[in-house]
């Protein structure tokens, strides 16, 4: 023998062939039966046992106002914070000296969904959102602009854990 | 009654043979599914169940994509060896189950209709013969490919058919010298008049049912496949119609497999515990009662293959040859000794009943099998060359002490 072979003397319960040949068949026989956790997704979407959670990043939304116009300020901070540089922002100023988004626009290709947007929103106006149904037909179709930001239905993320917001 | 003859023969013979190839067809798409799902639910999930009521209609739906796939031609392929290989695996595997009888003859108007396609006098040496004959499409596939994959591939196939022929081969021929016939009809009649031949031949027909695990290729010997380490094995290289006629070669020799088990061992289309389906008159209740015996029993063995090919991990390869050579080889040949030597002995001591044949078989074989098992089960026959090196070591130790 050239290596030294560690050998370890095994009790028959351990080295048997049969028993273990059979022990493993009752074990997928069990299986056969137990209860199947296949979830069948597009009819269910969320389980009793598992729900999308609150702090998912998806496509985005736009938070609007009371008047129905997008809380954005145009502070320029999102487009500034945003890693992948998919924020196509050009501020415009209202006769009152206001300013709001004359564009605004999401590549969400580009989107890495980090979420940094939301946090250096001052307005809590850009959200990520609990979505993750985006399948379009059309390249172009993931440019969000703005009236479809602001249309975005789903809920907004959470981010992290309102009872625990350091993560411990 | 008597068997049909003459332009009626021709006949009938060819509704079978389109009969049982469809039948055979509708087996082997359901049994694509009852896998899938079988796997499923053996993970603890649903496989598929979208095509259709819980997914009936996935095999029309995979036998519509092979049929529109792009045939693939590699080439640096043999191009002949390459378009040959499928059907060379193909025709074998669908032959071989003519000559299974399914269910009790059919009385028609002219003349009883013995429910197997063919009913050859050489019985089972056309099926030794014709399986080993699948060989030649796993060993073409894989050396046409020009592929190191499917070479590999082709060559464990071939080693492996080989090397497990023989002991089912001689399995088999322990059943031939009990119910001293070769001819399929009159080995199941036996057993209806006697016992199911699992009972006075048991080490035989676990011989003959590893060997078949081994002949068709399916987990735990699925070494030619392999996917884990050869791609797809032999025919890594193959696509569309040309890959599915190796999957439905695959699945045909498991259904001829499990219908060749029933029929040696399991009393073939005999209904048990009952008498009345052995024997004349024919008619139709008693060949469709019948039919759904046969078939109850192979669908068993199906699942059987099924629920094994999810529990057991794949053999080594020097595994497979310890297995095949070192203990199932001569276990058959010892027992075929064995069988003779015993149905010998009891023709000399009178004794005439099938029945107390039959019996006294049995109990030996409850000693044998239990030597067999005790032997196999202690590491002592198949191991790996830790098995080795401990014996080595032992023997040093004790040399040296």
């Amino acid at each position: 023998m050239a290596i030294a072979v560690k050998l370890v003397r095994r009790p028959a319960s351990d080295s048997s062939y049969v028993r273990a040949a059979l022990q493993g068949m009752a074990l997928t026989f069990k299986h056969l039966l137990q209860k199947k956790w296949t979830m069948q997704y597009p009819e269910e979407t969320s389980a009793p046992d598992w729900t999308i959670t609150p702090r998912y990043r998806g496509t985005h939304r736009m938070e609007v106002d009371s008047e129905g116009k997008a809380k954005c300020v145009a502070c320029g901070l999102c487009p500034q914070v945003c890693p992948a540089n998919c924020i196509k922002l050009i501020p415009g100023e209202d006769e009152h000296g206001n300013r709001y988004p004359l564009v605004y626009e999401i590549d969400e290709f580009r989107c890495i969904f980090c979420g940094y947007c939301q946090e250096v929103c001052p307005e809590e106006a850009i959200h990520v959102g609990v979505h993750y149904e985006n399948a379009e037909y059309d390249r172009d179709r993931f440019v969000y602009d703005l009236p479809r930001l602001m249309r975005q239905p789903h809920p907004p993320s959470s981010l992290w854990d309102p009872s625990d917001p350091k993560g411990e | 009654m008597n068997p049909v003859t003459g332009t009626a023969f021709l006949l009938v013979s060819s509704v079978k043979i389109l009969a049982v190839f469809g039948m055979l067809f509708l087996l082997i798409a359901l049994w694509t599914l009852v896998e899938r799902r079988g796997a499923g639910f053996i993970q603890n999930r649903l496989g598929p169940n979208r095509v259709g009521p819980q997914g009936l209609f996935q095999p029309i739906a995979d036998g519509l994509k092979n049929f529109l796939k792009e045939e693939t031609y590699p080439p640096f392929a043999d191009r002949v060896l390459f378009l040959l290989a499928p059907a060379m695996a193909f025709i074998p595997a669908f032959l071989t189950f003519a000559v299974v009888p399914f269910a009790a003859p059919l009385p028609t108007p002219w003349g009883l209709v013995g429910m197997q396609v063919a009913d050859l006098p050489v019985g089972f040496l056309f099926i030794l013969a014709i399986s080993s004959l699948g060989v030649y499409g796993l060993v073409l596939a894989g050396w046409s490919s020009n592929n190191k994959y499917a070479l590999l591939g082709g060559l464990r196939g071939s080693a492996q058919l080989i090397s497990y022929e023989v002991s089912m081969g001689l399995a088999a021929v322990s059943v031939l010298v009990f119910a001293g016939n070769i001819t399929l009809p009159e080995i199941v009649a036996r057993q209806q008049a006697t016992t199911w031949y699992v009972l006075p031949l048991f080490l035989a027909c676990f011989v003959f049912l590893v060997a078949a695990y081994a002949e068709t290729n399916r987990l735990p010997f699925d070494l030619p496949e392999a996917e884990s380490e050869l791609v797809a094995g032999y025919h890594t290289e193959y696509s569309a119609m040309k890959f599915a006629m190796f999957y439905l070669s695959e699945y045909s020799n498991m259904v001829t497999a499990s219908g060749l088990l029933v029929c040696l061992f399991f009393g073939g289309w005999d209904i048990p515990f009952t008498r009345w389906d052995n024997a004349a008159p024919w008619s139709v209740w008693k060949t469709a009662a019948t039919f759904g015996a046969f078939w109850a029993k192979t669908l068993f063995f199906l699942l059987l293959y099924v629920w094994v090919r999810w529990t057991l991990p794949r053999f080594r390869f020097d595994q497979l040859m310890d297995l095949g050579w070192k203990v199932l080889l001569p276990t058959a040949l010892a027992y075929v000794m064995f069988v003779a030597v015993a149905v010998w002995a009891i023709e000399l001591a009178g004794v005439t009943s099938g029945r107390a044949e039959a019996l006294i078989l049995a109990c030996c074989n409850v000693v044998l099998a239990f030597v067999f098992f005790w032997v196999l089960d202690r590491n002592r026959v198949i191991g790996g060359p830790a098995n080795r090196a401990a014996a080595t070591w032992k023997r040093e130790r004790a040399g040296g002490a």
